[in-house]
């Protein structure tokens, strides 16, 4: 286990460092000099020197790659070329309302779509299978910002429970903190709640006809308990992989939540990067979500010896 | 329909009529049958049929011009002659909704299109070429860490917004998967005794690939291609909204809404117009998908 999880851990590494040369060699790869793009198209010479200079576009690509990959192992993601401020700075502030939002949607899809899975793998073909089924496609079919301004507007402006727009941070009281995220989380978790219910009633249907549902059912287990405790801990696998590997539609809806609900968070930040064209800043979100999203599924690879004790490493 | 009954049998010995246990089968025409044996895969291509009709005769469904600005009819409710009200420069909501059509669909197809081809050819070359593999699968790998949205994200940031510029950033945001997909088929084909027979018949490589394992790519292809147009339309959007997509002076159905962002709370009808048919083009791609995959997988077929 231990040897195991140190290789998994290191091949983690190849991964990050094709994403780093990617979001590096970006600037390069594009059509035009770089310098010039990012200023816009009103720059003078001077101001696109100077952007020139900051990014050090006057360098052999190597050096600047070997440069910007050190500062990145010492946690420096280089400087904002619109506000001046270092960019991890920049993502300091705005990370705790995304990360808020990611995790309290995470939770409530769980909650609401696993049962929705379980439920419709164990009515297959009834009613309750088939409606879980079209909200599901549904819910793949319809764009985060469209679930967001449905909601808004039916729980926020027609009915006025929630609020419309905003964030207030978990120091200004959980309550309030919790209900300006009720629903951004909904928003953001409808497709994901959509993967997750599909999953789960697809590796349901493997396991619900194995032999041993059958001996738990014949020795008198309840339905709760052969559906919840022995099939789903033995569905989990395939659920986890989905979980994990959903977090990129998680965090590709975020940036489109925070703008629908003006959310100050990273996908704010990223927002406002593009309109500005600040490079550094897009690069420095892109590598740290990409670094995350790498994290998780890291996690995910280990719990699987957790659900399935026959996988051994 | 009996038999009839030899003379000499008395009557008690000859069977009733039998009543009708199979129901005689009532010729229906083949559409009707592939209706009935495939609904998801007809309503797709219902929803896509209608969606191609709207973008093809976009001119001549009652549209005008829809950069027309007017500053006059601003913010108009949906009326008779506005169907859709105008937006806040007086632009006829309709009219850049039925033009928006052709956007999402040009987008969605060339991505799907270019992906796929592209993809294939990744796959291919990795499943067959051994030292390669490792190298391509590394690059996917990468490439596959970053979500796709901000990928596309980062390649638009850099160029001139433009649907091209859209087409190729979302197409190379999607090329992994599909090359992922492919090569994993590949390998799984390697090992089958046809092609084993093929290379022991002495088939060269370019024959082996194009006669014996690409039409067995196809079905999985297919069926991820259409996933890919449904999900290249939602980053277009998704793209265009954020203001990273087509330029604002085309009328996508991204750029629609992200134009009534700021008013949407008094005039909810902008964004939702554009929201509808967006969310009907996806279904109708996805159901298209989902069809596909029950039709094209041999196990599920056996299936009642």
């Amino acid at each position: 286990m231990g040897t195991y999880l140190l290789r998994r851990v290191l091949a983690t590494i190849p991964v990050m460092a094709v994403v780093a040369l990617f979001v590096f060699s970006l600037l390069y790869i594009a059509p035009g000099d770089p310098a010039a793009v990012i200023a816009g198209d009103q720059a003078s010479p001077e101001q696109i020197a100077h952007i020139r200079a900051s990014l050090g576009l006057d360098r052999p690509f190597l050096v600047r790659f070997g440069d910007w990959l050190w500062h990145i192992l010492h946690g420096d993601l280089g400087t904002s070329i619109f506000t001046n401020l270092p960019v991890t700075h920049m993502i300091a502030q705005r990370i705790q309302p995304t990360l808020s939002l990611m995790v309290f949607t995470i939770a409530l899809s769980l909650i609401i779509a696993i049962p929705m899975g379980v439920i419709a793998a164990w009515q297959q073909g009834k009613w309750p299978d088939r409606l879980i089924m079209v909200f599901a496609v549904l819910g793949f079919s319809t764009p985060v910002f469209v679930i967001g301004y449905v909601l808004a507007f039916v729980f926020a402006l027609e009915l006025k429970l929630l609020p419309v727009q905003g964030f207030t941070p978990i120091e200004q009281g959980f309550w309030p903190f919790l209900r300006s995220l009720i629903l951004p989380a909904f928003t953001l978790g409808g497709i994901y709640i959509a993967l997750i219910a599909r999953i789960t009633r697809a590796a349901m249907l493997d396991v619900l006809s194995q032999d041993y549902i059958r001996t738990a059912r014949a020795k008198g287990l309840g339905q709760g308990a052969v559906l919840f405790v022995h099939a789903l801990k033995n569905a989990a696998v395939p659920i986890v992989t989905v979980v994990g590997l959903g977090v990129a539609l998680l965090i590709g809806g975020a940036v489109v939540t925070e703008s629908v609900f003006a959310i100050p968070g990273l996908g704010r930040l990223t927002v406002d990067a593009i309109l500005r064209r600040d490079y550094p800043v897009i690069q420095g979100v892109v590598l740290l979500f990409s670094f995350v999203y790498v994290l998780v599924n890291l996690a995910v690879d280990l719990l699987y010896t957790v659900f399935d004790p026959r996988i051994r490493y | 329909m009996s038999l009839s009954p030899p003379r000499a049998l008395p009557a008690e010995f000859i069977a009733p009529d039998l009543p009708e246990l199979v129901k005689p089968r009532r010729k229906r025409g083949r559409l009707a049958r592939f209706i009935i044996r495939h609904p998801t895969i007809f309503a797709g291509l219902v929803l896509i049929g209608l969606m191609l009709l709207i973008a093809l005769l976009a001119p001549f469904l009652g549209t005008t011009d829809p950069t027309a600005l007017a500053p006059a009819r601003r913010l108009r409710p949906p009326s008779a002659q506005y169907w859709f009200g105008t937006d806040m420069l007086g632009r006829d909501v309709y009219s850049r909704v039925i033009y928006g059509t052709r956007v999402s669909l040009i987008v969605g197809f060339a991505v799907a299109f270019l992906a796929a081809v592209t993809g294939l050819a990744i796959g291919l070359v990795a499943g067959f070429v051994r030292w390669s593999d490792a190298i391509i699968m590394r690059v996917m790998d990468g490439l596959m860490s970053i979500p796709p949205i901000l990928l596309a994200i980062a390649l638009i940031a850099l160029t001139r917004g433009s649907v091209q510029n859209v087409v190729i950033a979302i197409t190379i945001s999607e090329i992994p998967r599909v090359a992922r997909l492919i090569r994993s088929v590949v390998l799984g084909l390697r090992e089958l005794p046809f092609i084993e027979a093929a290379i022991a018949c002495g088939t060269r490589t370019p024959k082996l690939i194009l006669r014996h394992v690409l039409p067995n790519t196809l079905a999985p292809l297919a069926v991820q291609a259409t996933y890919i147009c449904a999900s290249a339309m939602i980053t277009e959007a998704i793209l265009s909204f954020i203001g990273a997509g087509t330029p604002p002076t085309i009328p996508s159905w991204g750029n629609i809404m992200a134009e009534g962002r700021a008013l949407w709370q008094i005039k909810p009808s902008i964004v939702f117009f554009p929201a509808i048919f967006l969310s009907a083009t996806v279904l109708g791609v996805n159901l298209l998908g989902d069809g596909l995959r029950d039709a094209l997988d041999p196990r599920r077929a056996l299936r009642p």
